[in-house]
């Protein structure tokens, strides 16, 4: 469902196939083919090595809760309150997002819980990876 | 660096704190200025190093009409001025320069002449965390706490009790914006901001204002006020994104910052007798206590709620009420810095009786930056 007054990102070029990605369905992630670490945010150079050699690859889209907040005040697009999380992927790295299809509270939100990737389009240019219970 | 080369010759906020309306904010800077100036019984022509933030030094220098020969406008944050500190020392030890002003000042509750802070929809901050609902600093700076609390084994009440002791600080401050006592229900019930944290566990914001003025501990001794000496100083950045902290356990910055300037000081914990930890919102100090070495971080809830930190405990923390009590205008550190001071001066209203060593602690962002300065009255 789209919400027209949601912040939307604007890809860089080093940005621009994580952005793809997620209008193909794909969470993509960087790995340096020197020290095989994953990273994110993107950038075309391995943050802990400093290697140009990276490759792009689809992320599980698995991730375990590790952190957040529920937000009680308005923000365009949002209806609070509304939790802003920071999940961990199997991969790694952590990424902010929200959690969906779970209700907005301490309770439900538990630290630690599987999740899994799904994807919400905005509009035509843009689609946010999200993040619900994990089904298995 | 070395140790007590340089000192604090001058230390003045604003004259008024709290609601400014009728100033703007590079005016807010110059007030602080003119009293720090004068508190140093020195004339703006005297000042040859200047550094700001968030404000463009050149945009305060000349407004106030200096012309400096070294200028910092290092800008990460609230804690800029921690920077602004140790960058100055190491000038004037260099010779670059020899008596600094540092100004700090924000319209941040009027908004008078207050350039907005814009994120570009295409920064990485921009892409990676503002779709997802983040606003204030109120939505950032609380997502660790909640991993925070159940790593180390904090408790709400404990969390709350922050609040509640740098209550019982303010009261004692003239100048604190909020001084009416605070129980630990009074916090868990009060507005829900951004969960765990409430209303009382989030920063004030204020109009204000601050200035330093530095030389070198020879010409120090020349000046009217008592010298507060630069004992020991540390900084460090980590991330502009609270998502892509290293840990939520602590904090990387912190652990940088703070133990370099005790490594610099040569002084052990228990050789300090105040301490400021900038807090924005009420779990910094509990980072802070971890992160620069006081105690693990399982301990730092208990120790607060024990009443440690409160007056008459052992380690007087953020004496001026904080940035939960006394002011925030949007960059603390400069509150904490002149708290310090007043205390090393042995001027401050909550005065910490013999106190010769004060650490002061400063965050800047969201964890982002982190800057410690040590300060001591005996040279």
């Amino acid at each position: 469902m789209a919400e027209p007054a949601r912040a939307r990102p604007k890809a860089t070029p080093e940005t621009q196939h994580f952005w793809d990605g997620a209008r193909a369905g794909e969470l993509r992630l960087q790995r340096c083919d020197a020290c095989a670490k994953a990273y994110f945010p993107p950038r075309p150079f391995c943050p802990a090595c400093g290697s140009r050699k990276v490759s792009i690859f689809k992320a599980s889209g698995k991730a375990t809760l590790y952190s957040y907040v529920i937000h009680h005040r308005p923000v365009p697009g949002f209806t609070p309150p509304y939790a802003i999380a920071v999940v961990e992927l199997e991969e790694g790295p952590r990424m902010m997002t929200n959690i969906v299809d779970c209700p907005q509270t301490p309770e439900a939100l538990d630290l630690d819980m599987k999740l899994e990737v799904t994807f919400e389009k905005l509009d035509e240019v843009t689609t946010l990876p999200l993040f619900r219970p994990a089904k298995d | 660096m070395r140790r007590n080369q340089v000192a604090v010759v001058g230390a003045a906020e604003t004259t008024e704190l709290g609601v400014i309306p009728h100033m703007s904010q590079i005016q807010l800077h110059a007030d602080a200025a003119l009293n720090a100036i004068a508190d140093a019984g020195l004339k703006l022509s005297n000042i040859d190093g200047f550094a700001t933030a968030v404000e463009t030094p050149q945009q305060i220098a000349h407004y106030l009409g200096i012309t400096p020969t070294w200028v910092d406008g290092t800008s990460v944050g609230g804690c800029s001025f921690m920077l602004h500190v140790r960058h100055a020392a190491a000038a004037i030890e260099a010779g670059l320069c020899k008596t600094v002003l540092i100004t700090h000042a924000e319209s941040g509750k009027s908004n008078v002449g207050r350039t907005p802070r814009m994120i570009g929809a295409d920064s990485l901050n921009g892409q990676f965390e503002l779709p997802y609902g983040v606003s204030t600093p109120a939505s950032l700076f609380p997502i660790p706490v909640l991993r925070y609390m159940k790593t180390h084994g904090i408790t709400h009440e404990q969390l709350a009790m922050v609040a509640v002791v740098q209550r019982e600080w303010a009261a004692k401050n003239p100048r604190a914006t909020m001084k009416a006592p605070i129980t630990v229900e009074d916090v868990l019930n009060s507005r829900m901001i951004a969960y765990p944290l409430r209303i009382l566990q989030c920063c004030l914001v204020t109009d204000g204002g601050g200035a330093l003025i530095l030389t070198s501990a020879e010409r120090a001794k020349d000046f009217p006020q008592k010298p507060v000496y630069i004992l020991g100083t540390g900084e460090s950045v980590e991330t502009p994104m609270v998502s892509q902290m290293q840990t939520f356990d602590s904090s990387r910055a912190f652990k940088v910052a703070g133990p370099l300037a005790f490594k610099e000081a040569g002084i052990t914990h228990k050789d300090v007798d105040h301490l400021m930890i900038y807090d924005a919102f009420a779990h910094l100090p509990l980072y802070g206590l971890g992160d620069l070495g006081f105690m693990p971080h399982e301990e730092t809830g208990k120790f607060i709620a024990d009443g440690h930190t409160r007056p008459g405990g052992k380690l007087p923390l953020n004496t001026n009420g904080g940035g939960l009590s006394y002011m925030h205008s949007g960059m603390y550190g400069m509150y904490a810095l002149q708290e310090s001071v007043r205390q090393m001066r042995g001027i401050a209203p909550a005065q910490v009786q013999g106190a010769k060593i004060s650490v002061c602690h400063g965050v800047g962002g969201m964890f982002a930056a982190s800057g410690t300065i040590i300060f001591t009255n005996e040279r």
